[in-house]
């Protein structure tokens, strides 16, 4: 990813007078201790350093949205985001130059914004793509303009540095793509080949991973790591049982058998209730949703496995075990 | 004559494309075509119905909770499951919350450019901005510096010559009409919004565990409350919900509602344009005397079937069908007079019958029969939409937050029809003003401020419930399909955020057989039926000015004054191979 580095970044300005992101890091990490605060505020007290570094005159990298076969839901869980919160990150961070349920444009005008932007930002700007591409029938089951989703996504995806596929659905198909897949929906990346697709999965994903995403490259220039499936690891390295706060119930073999029981409000493990946060991989029981509020798990309903490729059918129905698979 | 195509319709959730003819700068005729099917209902067929709330809410998370409710609602319809009274409560608490977060963000971030100039903001005083927002309520983000901040950064912001959203937006044009301070104020809450809104939907996510996408489930809910634990719902938790109920209400009674009422002010003209049909319909919600859900809506034997308008008085919102706008006639809503047609949408019934069918004997194949793409203009003589059309007693309707507060002030609800007289008095304007573009836009603001007043008494009964130690959620005495009958059915309504919702399912040995919905976009987008009549949007566009049609704001007023959803308004449903003619619990 060396060719796609922006040379405005904050690392930099850190760089030349010998401090690494790493170590900048760590001095925020000990303020907060310091200060008697959570470690979740590390990265506010990097936030509001960070504000004291000019961006002036430097051109704030494009990012180009395409909905095709989606809910939105990606969207809505992009604007929960909490750091940097989406009014910071359109303003000061990024340029969203296409995104169709924000753009005050529309049809024509709409258009020649996306265009523009791709000419202008060609081989730096960032997509990202939610929802599932529809090819059956010369693509007629997903238009914008009068052009069919799959070219739209093909043209976009051309001049891009690189894709990023949000949600189960860009990702894997998801829901579209469930049984019996009426429209021969697919995931972007049987489209965009050779480009690096990363893949954000979740139905929808947290929205603090795609923006913690972006950050990472505004700040290094460089896509965060991924593992196998192209899946940032940072939030999708490890299971969620791994870290629910669950697990020493079920280590004790402490159950819940129904929706109405003492061991229900009791917290207990909710694996028989179906839970598959043991066969997925996600961030919800560390990063959690809304600002670190909650998640399914801890208000009390069992892990769908949303972010796992064709939960739709392999982890279906919801409230059953799946056939051979024990949580370790 | 002119040809106007609008695609893609942006500030909405979906893929929505507008063509009409224009004629001496005005449109003559419209057709909206949604342009995504995924086929949802295909999908679900043979599945769990405890499953079917998880599906079918993703047919659109902007519009998040309402379909998940919607569906289980349907479910404990046709099985004959009761809910408890907090799973009751908590289902309002989470509607009512979206309600006030999806219509605070419909305004500022879908609707608000069509009235407000963004770049003309850079040109305002911001000592007169605070004068003005001193002037229409007590928010407290309201001193000059204030202004000077949001319009230093926006000057920042225009000066990078990066515009992003904002970018190729129809600013300098004709048709605004705020004065410089105002749209200020209005850059200044579009932000505020924005972050006020990522805030409040904690509220959701402590019930639902995350939003978009709270859990939801058949018999109850999924939220477990415990006082006595950390992992529960308790004190804590309680307390922060209260506290997020008064900075939502702050925002709704501070900021939203005077913001669309001194907007309005300076558009009278849009008081006149824009009505539509004059037909209007509500099927109600939010109830309020606890458990007995959905029994109004039962279609099950003649003993349990009990007249809706009955009860309406137990619902929030009532319901009730207007025709002509006869508010003073609100006649009885009953679900056996709604059908959908598809003689100019992308479907086929397999009998090639061109009749409407009522919803659980209906039948949808997908058929694609419009351009192939790349086209320019759609067939609008003949199929042209992934959008069914809905009629009710044969008739098309309007329904969403117009609708609902015509039904409601008809019926003499008397939060509605106190902030409506409010309102238009403050306005200088007479009743028949509601019938338009901002009519609509003012009826969403005004049952959000009656909604954030009412949801403190759902919550209040909450927490006085826990305290009386009922921590019961959930009724799972037919959580098992062992338990059910062979075959059922059953419908659930909800209004939701964008009208009228229902769905209807049939369930066969266990597993969905028959799954249809009838949506709010659906029947406001809807192309013409057999016999000519069109649907909502296409007749509230009819004599709409077009000044520029490079530009076309005011088409784009009226139909973002609908908050169209078009991943809602398309899908559908299983061709259903045996019809069960009789309604209710099958044997």
């Amino acid at each position: 990813m060396g060719s796609q580095t922006f040379d405005k970044n904050v690392e930099a300005v850190f760089e030349s007078v010998g401090v690494t992101r790493r170590d900048f890091m760590k001095f925020c990490g000990a303020m907060a201790a310091i200060l008697g605060l959570p470690p979740v505020f590390a990265s506010r007290i990097a936030n509001a350093i960070e504000r004291e570094i000019p961006f002036a005159g430097e051109k704030r990298p494009s990012v180009l949205w395409l909905n095709l076969q989606s809910c939105t839901g990606c969207t809505e869980s992009f604007t929960r985001s909490d750091h940097p919160s989406i009014a910071e990150a359109v303003l000061t961070m990024i340029s969203l130059d296409y995104h169709e349920t924000l753009l005050a444009a529309s049809g024509k005008s709409a258009c020649q914004a996306c265009e523009s932007a791709m000419e202008e930002n060609r081989g730096k700007y960032i997509l990202v793509v939610e929802g599932a591409v529809p090819v059956s029938d010369d693509g007629t089951f997903c238009t914008i303009a009068g052009k069919s989703g799959v070219e739209y996504l093909k043209n976009m995806s051309e001049k891009a540095a690189f894709v990023i596929a949000l949600g189960t659905c860009a990702s894997y198909g998801g829901l579209p793509a469930a049984k019996p897949n009426p429209t021969a929906a697919q995931s972007v990346d049987e489209f965009v080949s050779p480009k690096t697709v990363v893949r954000i999965p979740g139905c929808p994903p947290i929205g603090d991973v795609l923006m913690a995403t972006i950050v990472h490259f505004l700040f290094f220039g460089k896509l965060p790591a991924l593992d196998s499936e192209n899946r940032p690891q940072f939030a999708y390295g490890k299971y969620i049982h791994e870290q629910c706060r669950r697990h020493y119930h079920f280590e004790n073999a402490e159950m819940v058998l129904g929706f109405n029981d003492d061991e229900y409000r009791g917290g207990y493990c909710l694996f028989p209730l179906g839970c598959k946060g043991a066969f997925t991989k996600n961030a919800c029981s560390v990063m959690r949703w809304n600002m670190g509020t909650a998640w399914c798990v801890g208000s009390g309903h069992p892990c769908v496995g949303c972010s796992e490729k064709d939960f739709w059918d392999k982890f279906t129905p919801i409230y059953s075990l799946v056939e051979g698979r024990n949580p370790k | 004559m002119t040809r106007l195509v609008i695609d893609p319709v942006t500030r909405i959730e979906g893929h929505l494309r507008i063509e009409a003819e224009v004629d001496s700068g005005l449109v003559k005729k419209a057709w909206a075509s949604g342009t995504m099917f995924r086929g949802l209902e295909l999908i679900l067929k043979g599945r769990d119905p405890r499953d079917a709330w998880y599906f079918v809410q993703r047919i659109c998370s902007v519009c998040t909770a309402v379909h998940a409710i919607a569906s289980v609602r349907a479910v404990e319809n046709a099985l004959g499951i009761t809910i408890p009274e907090n799973a009751q409560l908590i289902r309002n608490l989470i509607e009512a919350m979206q309600y006030i977060h999806d219509h605070v963000m419909h305004f500022y971030h879908l609707h608000a450019l069509d009235w407000v100039d963004v770049t003309s903001a850079l040109n305002a005083d911001p000592k007169k901005t605070s004068q003005l927002q001193e002037s229409i309520s007590d928010w407290p983000r309201s001193n000059p510096r204030y202004f000077q901040d949001v319009k230093d950064r926006l000057e920042t912001f225009v000066d990078s010559g990066q515009l992003g959203i904002f970018a190729n937006g129809y600013w300098g044009h004709p048709a605004y009409k705020l004065p410089p301070e105002a749209d200020l104020l209005a850059v200044a809450h579009y932000i505020n919004a924005l972050d006020w809104q990522k805030s409040v939907s904690r509220f959701i996510a402590i019930l639902g565990g995350r939003h978009p996408c709270p859990n939801f489930l058949v018999g109850g809910m999924a939220t477990a409350i415990n006082p006595d634990s950390d992992q529960a719902l308790n004190a804590s938790r309680l307390i922060l919900m209260k506290e997020l109920l008064q900075e939502a209400q702050d925002f709704v009674e501070k900021v939203y509602f005077p913001d669309v009422l001194a907007i309005a002010s300076f558009y009278p003209e849009w008081t006149k344009l824009g009505e539509g049909l004059g037909n209007f319909l509500a099927c109600g919600d939010f109830q309020l005397d606890g458990p007995k859900v959905d029994d109004s809506r039962r279609v099950g034997s003649s003993t349990t079937r009990r007249d809706p308008v009955d009860k309406a008085g137990n619902m929030f919102f009532p319901s009730g069908v207007i025709w002509n706008r006869k508010i003073e006639e609100v006649k009885k809503f009953n679900q056996e007079q709604i059908t959908e047609y598809v003689s100019r949408s992308w479907y086929t019934y397999s009998d090639g019958s061109t009749d409407a069918k009522h919803p659980f004997d209906g039948e949808t194949n997908p058929k694609y029969t419009g351009p192939k793409p790349p086209y320019d203009f759609l067939t609008v003589d003949e199929k042209y939409s992934w959008i069914k059309s809905p009629r009710y007693d044969g008739k098309p309707v309007e329904v969403g937050p117009l609708a609902r507060v015509l039904v409601a002030y008809g019926m003499g609800q008397k939060q509605i029809t106190d902030l409506v007289d409010k309102s238009i008095r403050q306005l200088g304007v007479g009743k028949e003003a509601l019938f338009s573009t901002l009519g609509r836009t003012l009826a969403r603001a005004i049952e959000t401020v009656a909604l954030m007043d009412e949801i403190w008494g759902w919550y209040n009964k909450f927490v006085v419930n826990i305290g009386a130690g009922d921590y019961t959620t959930a009724n799972t005495e037919k959580w098992e399909p062992s338990t059910w009958p062979a075959e059922a059915q059953g419908v659930g309504f909800v209004d939701a955020p964008r009208g009228a919702l229902g769905h209807w399912i049939k369930i066969k040995n266990g597993k969905i057989d028959h799954y249809q919905m009838v949506v709010p976009t659906t029947w406001n987008a809807s192309p013409p039926d057999p016999s000519g009549q069109i649907g909502a949007y296409e007749a509230s566009l009819v004599g709409t000015p077009v000044v520029d049609a490079d530009k076309p704001i005011e088409v784009l007023r009226t139909i973002h004054s609908f908050d169209p959803c078009i991943a809602c308004a398309v899908h559908v449903h299983d061709a259903g191979k045996k019809k069960i003619k009789s309604a209710g619990i099958m044997p």
